[in-house]
């Protein structure tokens, strides 16, 4: 239950990239007819990731290598293109770790960054968010939800404050692609990333929704493909990979969506039940219908992902001991928890392939694991120790 | 995963502690001490696998051996057991050869103190 790590391609997906490998292998860029069906699976693909964002015109879809790239492109490429206007950017600080290191770079170079705090639940306050804005604010970076702790944030109201202001309006939409319905009319937003392995496409490809008028400058310079945005021969498998994974998703999304949801509350809530001192970190509600985020007094994350991995269940941490740099989580520390919470914390990421079984099992051993972890802690209470 | 002389030693002659939730590390290391020998050693461990694993394996290695023997155990020692470790998880090693020590450490001065 780790799908936040990667996810498999969908079957449909692969089958429908597989002609662009060894027979369709055109560039779209050249004159003749090789080029001419590249060129089709092309806008075919881009219509298809348009649609499922509510864009009004597929040009406004620009695809790049990912999640990672849409965000430098996004906040890198409007910065730099506006810095006359402005040089100051606000962004949260549950962002993934993309957005942060790019605007580290920024603020490096002379940009102010805002790092607005959220709540003990990981929501953003529009109305803080509204008293930073300044007359040299020239984007705000909000990601749609976030894939740890599954918190999804307010953006339509969020978009509407960044419009009342003249200021850009950047979604990392990247955990939330595919599982939830996405509207970037409606939702006020001006540029929007998204991934295709996040809806069970290929990975190494992903995409930047730029709303037409928006003063943004390219970070690849190159042959000018993507109408000058980011150049590169396009990755035509991927992206017909990208365009099929955002067809079905549309088509899917809606009964998956209740499904997992389904499933995650059982989880969540048989957890609760069962296991003294265990929590959800997150929204309860507002949460992305895949995600369950637990985190156990007393006991640490790497040690419960191994106990679990032994009986065939796979899920992630906050610990510091998962992670590179031995820091624990730096969403999990924003939502206010002491550091000792956050190293006892577990993400469950279910998709299509988890069934109610599947839920059944972990809550059939995962009280055990923690059980057993508990006695080996100098830090649980006697009285648990029953 | 299954660690050896997990739990305390209520009565023990040596507590050491070491470490820090803070960090996700906190390791315990309780030692029962007879004629100069490590009798019993237990430990209780607040930490990702391989804390656990090196704290566990630091009781095994000092199980039976000589006050001076055991202070002789180093990191290393506690690494080379386990089949070695990352490196990135050597500070568990570290903490685990320290947390014997300090238990020791106790265990000494309780000594001088009752003299």
């Amino acid at each position: 239950m780790d799908h936040a790590a990667g996810m498999p391609v969908d079957p449909r997906v692969f089958e429908a990239m597989k002609p662009y490998f060894t027979e369709n292998y055109g560039n779209p860029s050249s004159s003749h007819s090789f080029g001419a069906s590249a060129r089709d699976a092309l806008m075919e693909s881009r219509e298809k990731v348009a649609r499922l964002i509510g864009a009004e015109k597929s040009e406004e879809v620009i695809f790049t290598s990912g999640g990672t790239e849409s965000n430098n492109l996004a906040i890198k490429g409007v910065a730099y293109r506006n810095k006359e206007k402005g040089s100051h950017i606000i962004t949260t600080t549950i962002e993934h770790m993309s957005v942060i290191n790019i605007c580290k770079h920024l603020q490096k170079q002379g940009f102010e960054i805002t790092c607005l705090p959220v709540d003990k639940q990981g929501m953003v306050d529009p109305g803080k968010l509204r008293d930073e804005i300044t007359d040299k604010t020239i984007l705000m970076s909000v990601m749609y939800a976030n894939g740890e702790i599954g918190t999804i944030q307010p953006i339509r109201e969020i978009g509407k404050i960044a419009h009342e202001n003249q200021v850009y309006f950047h979604v990392d939409a990247v955990a939330a692609t595919g599982k939830v319905p996405i509207n970037v009319e409606e939702e006020n937003m001006d540029l929007l990333s998204i991934s295709s392995n996040d809806m069970y496409g290929p990975r190494g490809v992903g995409a930047l929704y730029v709303k037409k008028g928006t003063r943004i400058q390219p970070v690849t310079q190159g042959g000018g493909q993507e109408r000058g945005l980011r150049s590169g021969t396009e990755n035509i498998p991927g992206i017909v990979g990208m365009g099929k994974a955002a067809e079905i998703a549309q088509g899917e999304m809606v009964a998956e969506g209740r499904r997992l949801s389904q499933l995650r509350d059982k989880l969540v809530k048989g957890v609760l039940d069962k296991i003294e001192r265990s929590y959800l970190n997150g929204h309860p509600t507002k949460r992305l219908p895949n995600n369950a985020n637990l985190r156990f007094s007393y006991i640490e994350g790497e040690s419960l992902i191994l106990g679990l991995d032994m009986l065939g269940i796979q899920v992630s941490s906050g610990s510091a001991c998962t992670s590179k740099t031995l820091e624990p989580s730096h969403v999990l520390l924003a939502i206010g928890l002491a550091h000792e919470e956050a190293h006892g914390s577990l993400v469950f990421t279910m998709g299509k392939q988890n069934s109610e079984e599947d839920v059944d099992y972990v809550l059939e051993v995962l009280p055990g694991v923690v059980k057993r972890l508990r006695a080996m802690s100098p830090l649980t209470p006697k009285e648990m120790l029953r | 995963m299954n660690p050896r002389n997990v739990g305390e030693i209520p009565d023990a002659d040596g507590v050491g502690t070491v470490g820090n939730p803070v960090c996700g590390d906190l390791m315990t290391v309780y030692i029962k001490v007879k004629d100069n020998r490590l009798e019993d050693v237990k430990f209780k461990t607040f930490g990702c696998g391989a804390a656990i694993a090196t704290s566990s394996m630091i009781t095994e290695l000092a199980k039976g051996k000589t006050i001076e023997e055991a202070l002789k155990i180093t990191r290393g020692d506690v690494a080379d057991s386990l089949g070695g470790l990352p490196p990135i998880k050597m500070h568990c090693s570290n903490l685990a050869a320290d947390a014997l020590r300090a238990a020791i450490k106790d265990y000494l001065e309780k000594k001088e103190a009752n003299k």
